[in-house]
């Protein structure tokens, strides 16, 4: 039972960084990326295919990974993105739901449509006994690494003029643009970073577990899930978001193996009802 | 300082500034009166370049600015205090401040000297800004700009919905800030204030400059007619 509760807040802690990506772009542009599914797995792919190349381990890999994805949300944002801002709600969505079709069609084409999954070596059964409990090493460094980059992302956040100026521009856009603030620049950093942050994820995922080039409409939905769920604009109330939906995960698979995201969902559907702007919204 | 000439601006098929004819003198201070609706603050959002001009050219710092970026334009010293005040609702007073610290602009305004020139804000300072009275909150407006370091600060209504004590710590505040030298132009309904706190006047009128002069000469049934449009 305490393994089952644990094993949910570790993936919850998961969740919680697909959705801190996602909460960045949807609170500072108000719109949202329906490709950022569709990017994790790119991300998760990314890794498989550099440790092939490199046969070194995922997590040696990462850093790469995810620089080279903070780019690619960059571009994403300077390419597509920012050409039909202001045109109406509608349009950036139906660009990112295009490139969210194209990715998948891209990725089932370069990857095949079977599963895949990343290597954790030995880190696979390495694990640490504390007390009456044993836990896996994998499991305790994925919530370590989430909660770290929590932690730096409230600082940037509370503390440096790039999260000030952040802040500003999600308040008002076209203020911020009068202060002498490169709202564009801050939009393309802002998804740069929201895909990089998720890349970390999608990896420690891949570890875990297995993807193939469909279950970004999944992480799409956890990711969104889990902001809701926290409430936007409260950094650490998406990682409580990310937890709820894990843990409620992991209890409704104790039901029945296939309930765990019925549960999680219907979590989720609860706590909307009850506080319609998610549970720790200021 | 400023200089304009024929300037067109509008939105969209509406055009709303017919060519323009201002000028202003480094360390001048210009009042802009003017009927709701003339476009004062449509010229202002040109000058600013948060809109593009139609024709016409605008002179600033010896340069013309017309087709440069918002962000471009605060580089070259020149920033406005809008309408309405708009802070950063999610900001505090001094992360307001600061952020108009954002262009990198060379100067000598700190965070200190601003608290020195509104001994208010000092004790404020990490209240959230939306917690301000209105005019506690143009100060914190004005101080945002001020960080930026410019060399001309334009003020769309000043004292709107201020109460009148208000709008004397404001006024204030505009004399000060004269003596650093900077070149200004503020917005303003009451006519009275505007004429007296300022070296000269334009009144704007349909898009157009219906009367300018010096504050000081000016006769009172001129501007009504060049504000009313009646003769
Ligand atoms: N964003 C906009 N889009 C379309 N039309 C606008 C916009 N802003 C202003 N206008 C129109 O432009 C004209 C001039 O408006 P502007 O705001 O410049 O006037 P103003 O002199 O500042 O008036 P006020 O004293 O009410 O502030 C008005 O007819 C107004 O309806
Ligand atoms: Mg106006």
């Amino acid at each position: 039972m305490v393994e089952i509760l644990l094993n949910g807040i570790f993936i919850g802690s998961l969740y919680a960084l697909f959705g801190i990506g996602l909460a960045l772009t949807l609170g500072l542009m108000r719109q949202i990326n329906l490709a950022h599914g569709d990017l994790i797995v790119l991300s998760a792919y990314a890794a498989l295919e550099a440790t092939r190349l490199t046969g070194l381990h995922p997590l040696i890999v990462m850093p790469v990974v995810v620089v080279g994805m903070y780019f690619i949300g960059w571009a994403l944002q300077r390419v597509l993105i920012e050409r039909v801002m202001g045109r109406g709600e509608t349009s950036p969505l139906l660009i990112t739901f295009g490139l969210s079709m194209v990715l998948q069609s891209a990725m089932q084409l370069a990857f095949t449509a079977d599963t895949a999954s990343l290597d954790p070596g030995f880190l696979g059964p390495a694990s640490v006994q504390i007390g009456p409990l044993t836990m896996g090493l994998l499991p305790i460094i994925t919530f370590g690494v989430s909660v770290g980059v929590f932690a730096l992302t409230a600082a940037v956040f509370n503390a440096t003029n790039f999260g000030r100026s952040v802040r500003a521009t999600a308040d008002d856009a076209r203020t911020a643009t009068l202060m002498g603030i490169d709202t564009k620049s801050i939009f393309s950093t802002a998804m740069g970073l929201s895909i990089a942050v998720s890349a970390v994820a999608a990896i420690f995922f891949g570890m875990r577990g297995t993807f193939g080039p469909f279950v970004g409409g999944n992480w799409m939905l956890y990711a969104f899930e889990t902001v809701i769920l926290g409430g936007l604009g409260s950094i650490w109330g998406t990682f409580a978001g990310g937890l709820i939906l894990g843990v409620s995960q992991a209890l409704g698979g104790m039901i029945q193996p296939s309930f765990a995201p019925l549960l999680g969902h219907i979590v989720f559907l609860v706590v909307l009802l009850v506080r319609p702007r998610g549970l720790f919204a200021k | 300082m400023i200089s304009i000439t024929n300037l067109h601006a509008g939105y969209g098929a509406l055009a709303v500034l017919f060519g323009i004819e201002l000028k202003v003198a480094r360390g001048d201070c210009l009042a802009l009166i003017g009927a709701n609706g003339a476009g004062k603050s449509t010229l202002f959002s040109t000058l600013s370049g948060l809109l593009d001009a139609q024709q016409g050219d605008i002179q600033f710092d010896g340069q013309s600015i017309i087709g440069l970026s918002p962000v471009t334009i605060v580089q070259r010293g020149l920033i406005v205090v809008p309408e309405g005040r708009r802070l950063f609702a999610s900001l505090s007073v001094e992360e307001n401040l600061l952020l108009g610290k954002n262009s990198k602009r060379q100067g000598n305004w700190t965070l200190e000297r601003i608290y020195d020139l509104f001994p208010t804000l000092g004790p404020l300072r990490h209240r959230n800004a939306m917690a301000l009275s209105g005019g506690q909150q143009q100060l914190v407006a004005i101080g945002r700009a001020l960080m930026s370091n410019p060399l001309a600060l334009l003020c769309d209504e000043l004292s709107l919905g201020l109460s009148p004590a208000a709008v004397d710590v404001v006024y204030e505040a505009l004399k000060t800030i004269r003596r650093e030298g900077l070149t200004t132009i503020i917005v303003e309904q009451d006519i009275g204030r505007a004429l007296s706190s300022s070296d000269n006047f334009a009144c704007i009128r349909h898009g157009q400059i219906a009367l300018a002069g010096r504050s000081d000469q000016v006769d009172r049934s001129a501007i009504s007619a060049a504000y009313f449009g009646t003769h």
